[in-house]
C-alpha cells in the first residue's frame, strides 16, 4: 500500500476547487444564447383549472409560454413511479398520471401551471405574473389518516379513498399468537414528522438541443445521471438513449431528494428544441420547499409483546404514510421495503407483523429523504424498546443487551425478510456506554438538578439495509429497475489511470475514496489518478448515489475492474519476461516471476499495452481499460449505536444537547475522515428532526414552514462536538467487506435525542419535533397530572 | 441599464444591469465569479457571504448598484495566486467540506470572525455561524476548521 491507499486519511482532491470558488454547480454554467424558465405554480393545494391564459405574457415578449395544454399536444407522458408496490390481495397499486405541467386540476401548492421562458430571470418572472390563470378551488386533503377517511376530498378521480396502496409484510397469526401469550404488551402512537431535505443546493436544470446532430443535453442536480436519461428519455419525453445526454456536473448534496425525475428536468428538455435555445431554470429556496420531494410522514402505531423476564416475543405495527399528491419516483418503496424489513432492529424478536397503508394527498410529493424509511423504522423500534423499559422496570440498555442477535448468530434471518450477514451489536452498546461514562449518568443528573435543570441519557441502536441492492431481490419486490453499479478503470500508455464510475459525488468525496482503492490496488501514486462521475457521456451506464451504496456496490464494482486490469497485467508481463501466466505475481505496484528476480513495474506493462510490437495478437490484445458491473449478493448492513445526553431548563423547556456519542460498524474503512465527516452530518440530521424541522401544512394545504424564516434548519450553536468511534465487522460478501456510512447519522439520532428527552423529562408522548415550546408543554401537562 | 463599477479582488470591473440586479447576481452573472452562491431567498443561508470595504456582507441583502465604488472580495480573491490561504487550507486539512456549496459563504464568513476575534472559543465559533446553513458536516469540521485557522493564522489574519 503507498500512503494513500485504504485506511489513509487522505486530504481530499476534489476539495481545491470548492475551498477556492471554482466549483462547477449546475446553476455555474451558462449556455451560448440561453433561455431562462421560470415555472408558475399553483397557489392553492387542490384546484380545478378552468382557464390558463398566456396571450398578455406572449404580448409582453416571452420567448414562449408552455402550459398543460401543450405538454399534452407534444404527446408527453408524465413522469414514471419506479417501484411498483403490490396490495395485501396481490392486486397492483394505484398509479395516477404525474403530469410534467398540470392539466385540469391542480394537486398541491407548487403543481407547475405554465413554464414561462425569457430573455432574462427576472423578465421571466415578469411574465409570469402575467399569465392569468382561473381557478376552481377545492377543498384539500392534507393529513394522511384524515385521508383515508370515508368523504376526504378526492385527490385523484381514479383513486378511491386516496388509497394507493394497502400492503403488508410478516405472518399475523403467530404476532397474534404470542400476544396473546405476553406477560407485557407497550404501545406506542407516533408521528414521523414531515421533513424537508434542503440540500443547500437548490435544484436547477438546463435543456439545450443541438439541430445538426439532433442531440439533447440536460445539465441538471442530480444523484443519478444514467437514471435521469432511462427515465425521461425512455418513459416522459421518448427520446432515445443515443441522443440523450445528461450532465450532474459538481451538486451541492442531495440527501435523496436529488435522487428523482423531477418535471423541470423534461420540461427544460422540450422546451429547448421547442424554442431552439437553451432553456435554463434554478429554483429559489421558497419554490425548493414546494417543488422539492419531502421526506417522512409517517403515522404509526407499534405494539411490542414481551414475556416476564423480558424477552420480545412479538411485534406489530401498522403506518400510514403520506405520498403527497403524486407519487415521486421511489415514493412507494420507502415506506415498504426501505422500512417495514427493518422493523427487526437489532433485536431476536421471532415474530414481526406490519401493514402500511399509502394515501394521497395534497401536498408536495414525499420520497426517500436521508435514511428513507430506515429512520422511520428505527425510531418506532427504539421508541418502544425504551418505553418498555420504563414500564417494566428496566434499564433501557440491559433490556436491548438482553434482545439483541448476538455475533454468534450471524447470518440472521429476520422475520421481515433481510438476512443481516454480520455485526457485534453488543459490543458497540458497551462501547458506546463506555465512551459517555453510563455509570456516571446519575451523579451528572444529581449535579444538574442541583441547578435546577433536568438531564437525560438516550440510546439507539440501530440497523439499515445498504447498497440497495442485489437485483433480483429488488426486483422480486417490486423495483422496475436493477440495482447494480458499473466502474471502468482506463489506464493510460505512461501508467496513470482514469476511473469512470456510475457512482455519483455530491458530497461524500469519491474523487477520493475511489482513487484510494486504485492506489491500494495497483501502488500508483494518488495523483496519478483521475475518478470521473455524472456525465452519461463519459461514463458506462451507472444506477448512482444513494441509499449509502457506492463504496458498497460502486466501490465494489472498481474493484473488480481492478482485478481485471491486473489479470490482463499478468498476461502481459508474461509474455514479456517469457514466463508462465501463474507464475506471475503482483505485489506492491510490480508484476514478478515467482522465485526469480525478474520484475516489471505497472507503468511499464500499462506502455507496452499500449505499444504492442510483439504481442501474440491471437491470444492477447492491446490496451488495459476494464469495465466491470457489481450486482451485489445481499444488502449491506451498517449498524451501531448513539446515545445522547441532554439538558433541560424546566422553565423554558430549552433542550441542550450535552453529549452525542456515536459507534458505528461500518465494515472496512476506506478514508476515517469521510466517514467520520459522514457521520457528523448525519447526527445533525437526526438531531434537526428531533429538535426543530418540520414541515407543516395547515387545513387548506398551504406549507406554513415554507422558506427559512419558518422552517428550522439546524445551526452550529444547537450541538456539541460529536463523539464518533467505530468497531469493525467487515461485510461479508463484498469483496472489499465495506458496509457504508452515508445514511447512519440519520437513521439513529433522532431516537436517541428523543429517548433522552423522554428520559430527562419522565414523559413518554414527546412528539418530534421537540421544540422548546413542546418540552415546556410536556413538562408542565406532567407535573399538573402528578398534582391533580 | 444603469452602468456600476467595483474593484473586485483587486481589478476594477464595471458592467450593465437592471436597478434590481442583487449584487450577488451581478457577481454570478456579470463577473462570471460563480464562486459565491445563493442558497436561499431569505438572507439565511450565508452561501453568499463576501467582503464589502473590508466587513462580511451577504451579498443577496444588497443591490449592485449599492456596491457603486465598493472594494470587494470574493472567495476567488482569497487565495494568493496558487497559495492557499491558511483558512482554506484549513478547510481542506480538517474536511471542514463535503458538497462545497456552503464553503465559500463559511470561508469569507469565518474570515470576518477571526479578523475581529483572532482567538475564537468554540462557543464565539458556534455563535458566529448563526448566518451560515451547512447541511452536509453538521458543522463539525467547520468549527475544527476554524480553530485549525485560527491557531495558524496566530492571531494575524
Ligand atoms: S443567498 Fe444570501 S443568505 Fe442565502
Ligand atoms: S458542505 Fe455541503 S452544505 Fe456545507
Amino acid at each position: 500500500m503507498t500512503g494513500s491507499g485504504i485506511g489513509a486519511r487522505v486530504r481530499r482532491k476534489e476539495d481545491k476547487r470548492f475551498i477556492t470558488g471554482r466549483g462547477n454547480y449546475t446553476d455555474d454554467i451558462n449556455r451560448h444564447g440561453q433561455t431562462h424558465a421560470v415555472f408558475l405554480r399553483s397557489p392553492h393545494a387542490h384546484a380545478r383549472i378552468v382557464s390558463v391564459d398566456t396571450k398578455a405574457a406572449m404580448a409582453a415578449g416571452a420567448v414562449a409560454v408552455l402550459t398543460g395544454k401543450d405538454v399534452a399536444d407534444a404527446g408527453i407522458n408524465g413522469l414514471p413511479c419506479g417501484w411498483l408496490i403490490h396490495n395485501k390481495d396481490g392486486s397492483p397499486m394505484k398509479e395516477p398520471v404525474h403530469p410534467v405541467i398540470a392539466f385540469d386540476r391542480v394537486r398541491h401548492v407548487g403543481d407547475i401551471i405554465a413554464m414561462v421562458i425569457a430573455e432574462t430571470k427576472n423578465k421571466a418572472r415578469d411574465l409570469a405574473e402575467l399569465v392569468d390563470v382561473d381557478y376552481e378551488v377545492l377543498p384539500a386533503a392534507v393529513n394522511a389518516v384524515e385521508a383515508l377517511k370515508p368523504g376526504a376530498p378526492q385527490v385523484h378521480d381514479d383513486v378511491e379513498g386516496n388509497l394507493c396502496y394497502d400492503w403488508h409484510l410478516g405472518e399475523r397469526e403467530p404476532v397474534d399468537a404470542a400476544f396473546a401469550q405476553a406477560a407485557h404488551v407497550t404501545k406506542l402512537d407516533v408521528y414521523n414528522n414531515r421533513l424537508a431535505p434542503n440540500a443547500m443546493e437548490p435544484r436547477a436544470a438546463i435543456g439545450e438541443y443541438d439541430r445538426a446532430s439532433d442531440e439533447h443535453t440536460l445539465y441538471t442536480t442530480s444523484q443519478n445521471p444514467h437514471v435521469i436519461r432511462l427515465l425521461m428519455g425512455a418513459f416522459v419525453l421518448g427520446l432515445p438513449e443515443h441522443k440523450l445526454r445528461v450532465v450532474a456536473p459538481d451538486v451541492g448534496g442531495g440527501f435523496g431528494s436529488k435522487i428523482f425525475h423531477y418535471a423541470e428536468e423534461a420540461a427544460v428538455t422540450w422546451a429547448s428544441k421547442v424554442v431552439g435555445r437553451p432553456v435554463k431554470w434554478t429554483s429559489d429556496r421558497s419554490e425548493a420547499f414546494i417543488s422539492d420531494a419531502q421526506g417522512r410522514d409517517h403515522h404509526t402505531h407499534a405494539e411490542l409483546a414481551l414475556d416476564k423476564d423480558g424477552r420480545f416475543l412479538a411485534f406489530r405495527v401498522s403506518t400510514v404514510a403520506n405520498m403527497g399528491a403524486y407519487l415521486s419516483t421511489f415514493s412507494t418503496s420507502i415506506p415498504t421495503y426501505l422500512y417495514a424489513t427493518l422493523l427487526a432492529g437489532l433485536y431476536a424478536t421471532p415474530a414481526i407483523y406490519a401493514e402500511v397503508k399509502a394515501a394521497f394527498t395534497n401536498t408536495v410529493p414525499v420520497d426517500a429523504y436521508r435514511g428513507a424509511g430506515r429512520p422511520e423504522a428505527c425510531f418506532i423500534v427504539e421508541s418502544i424498546v425504551d418505553k418498555a423499559a420504563h414500564e417494566t422496570g428496566r434499564d433501557p440498555a440491559e433490556l436491548r443487551k438482553l434482545n439483541l442477535i448476538p455475533a454468534s448468530a450471524m447470518p440472521y434471518q429476520t422475520p421481515v425478510a433481510l438476512q443481516y450477514d454480520s455485526g457485534d451489536f453488543v459490543k458497540n452498546i458497551d462501547d458506546a456506554l463506555k465512551v459517555i461514562d453510563y455509570d456516571g449518568f446519575p451523579a451528572r443528573r444529581e449535579a444538574s438538578k442541583k441547578k435546577g435543570m433536568l438531564r437525560g441519557i438516550g440510546l439507539s441502536s440501530y440497523i439499515e439495509a445498504c447498497g440497495i441492492a442485489p437485483s433480483a431481490v429488488a426486483g422480486a419486490l417490486g423495483a422496475r429497475a436493477g440495482l447494480y453499479e458499473s466502474g471502468e478503470v482506463r489506464v493510460h500508455p505512461t501508467g496513470s489511470v482514469t476511473v469512470f464510475t456510475g457512482s455519483h459525488s455530491h458530497g461524500q468525496g469519491h474523487e477520493t475514496t475511489f482513487a484510494q482503492i486504485v492506489c491500494e490496488r495497483l501502488g500508483v501514486a494518488i495523483e496519478n489518478v483521475e475518478v470521473v462521475h455524472g456525465d452519461t457521456a463519459k461514463i458506462p451506464f451507472g444506477m448512482g448515489t444513494y441509499g449509502s451504496r457506492s463504496l458498497a456496490v460502486g466501490g465494489v464494482a472498481l474493484h473488480n475492474s481492478l482485478e481485471k486490469v491486473i489479470a490482463k497485467g499478468r498476461k502481459i508481463a508474461a509474455h514479456m519476461m517469457e514466463a508462465a501466466e501463474t507464475d506471475v505475481e503482483f505485489k506492491d505496484g510490480s508484476f514478478r516471476v515467482a522465485g526469480t528476480d525478474k520484475s516489471l513495474g505497472f507503468g511499464e506493462i500499462a506502455l507496452q499495452a499500449y505499444v504492442p510490437h510483439n504481442f501474440p495478437h491471437d491470444e492477447l490484445e492491446p490496451g488495459l481499460d476494464e469495465t466491470s458491473f457489481y450486482d451485489p449478493k445481499n444488502f449491506t448492513y451498517p449498524n451501531g449505536c448513539h446515545i445522547c445526553e441532554v439538558e433541560i431548563d424546566p422553565e423554558t423547556g430549552v433542550t441542550r444537547i450535552e453529549r452525542f456519542v456515536a459507534v458505528d460498524d461500518f465494515g472496512n474503512i476506506i478514508n476515517p475522515m469521510i466517514v467520520e465527516g459522514q457521520v457528523h452530518g448525519g447526527i445533525m440530521q437526526g438531531i434537526g428532526q428531533a429538535l426543530c424541522e418540520d414541515c407543516i401544512y395547515d387545513e387548506a394545504g398551504q406549507l406554513l414552514t415554507g422558506s427559512y424564516m419558518d422552517y428550522c434548519m439546524p445551526k452550529a450553536d444547537m450541538v456539541p462536538f460529536y463523539e464518533v468511534g467505530t468497531n469493525v465487522v467487515p461485510c461479508t460478501h463484498n469483496a472489499l467487506g465495506v458496509k457504508g456510512a452515508g445514511e447512519a447519522g440519520t437513521i439513529g439520532a433522532a431516537a436517541a435525542v428523543i429517548n433522552a428527552i423522554r428520559q430527562a423529562t419522565g414523559v413518554e408522548d414527546i412528539q418530534m419535533p421537540a421544540t422548546s415550546q413542546r418540552v415546556w408543554q410536556a413538562i408542565n401537562a406532567s407535573a399538573a397530572k402528578a398534582a391533580a | 441599464m444603469p452602468t456600476v463599477s467595483m474593484t473586485v479582488n483587486g481589478r476594477k470591473m464595471s458592467g450593465e444591469c437592471e436597478e434590481r440586479t442583487l449584487l450577488v447576481n451581478f457577481l454570478r452573472e456579470n463577473l462570471g465569479l460563480t464562486g459565491t452562491h445563493v442558497g436561499c431567498d431569505t438572507s439565511q443561508c450565508g452561501a453568499c457571504c463576501v467582503h464589502i470595504n473590508g466587513d462580511s456582507v451577504k451579498s443577496c441583502t444588497m443591490l449592485a448598484l449599492q456596491a457603486e465604488g465598493a472594494e470587494i472580495t470574493t472567495i476567488e480573491g482569497v487565495a494568493d495566486g496558487d497559495n492557499l490561504h491558511a483558512i482554506q487550507e484549513a478547510f481542506r486539512d480538517n474536511h471542514g467540506l463535503q458538497c462545497g456549496f456552503c464553503t465559500p459563504g463559511m470561508i469569507m464568513s469565518a474570515l470576518d470572525l477571526l479578523k475581529h476575534n483572532a482567538n475564537p472559543s468554540e462557543a464565539e465559533i458556534r455563535h458566529h455561524l448563526e448566518g451560515n446553513l451547512c447541511r452536509c458536516t453538521g458543522y463539525h469540521n467547520i468549527v475544527k476548521s476554524i480553530q485549525a485557522a485560527a491557531a495558524a493564522m496566530g492571531g494575524t489574519p
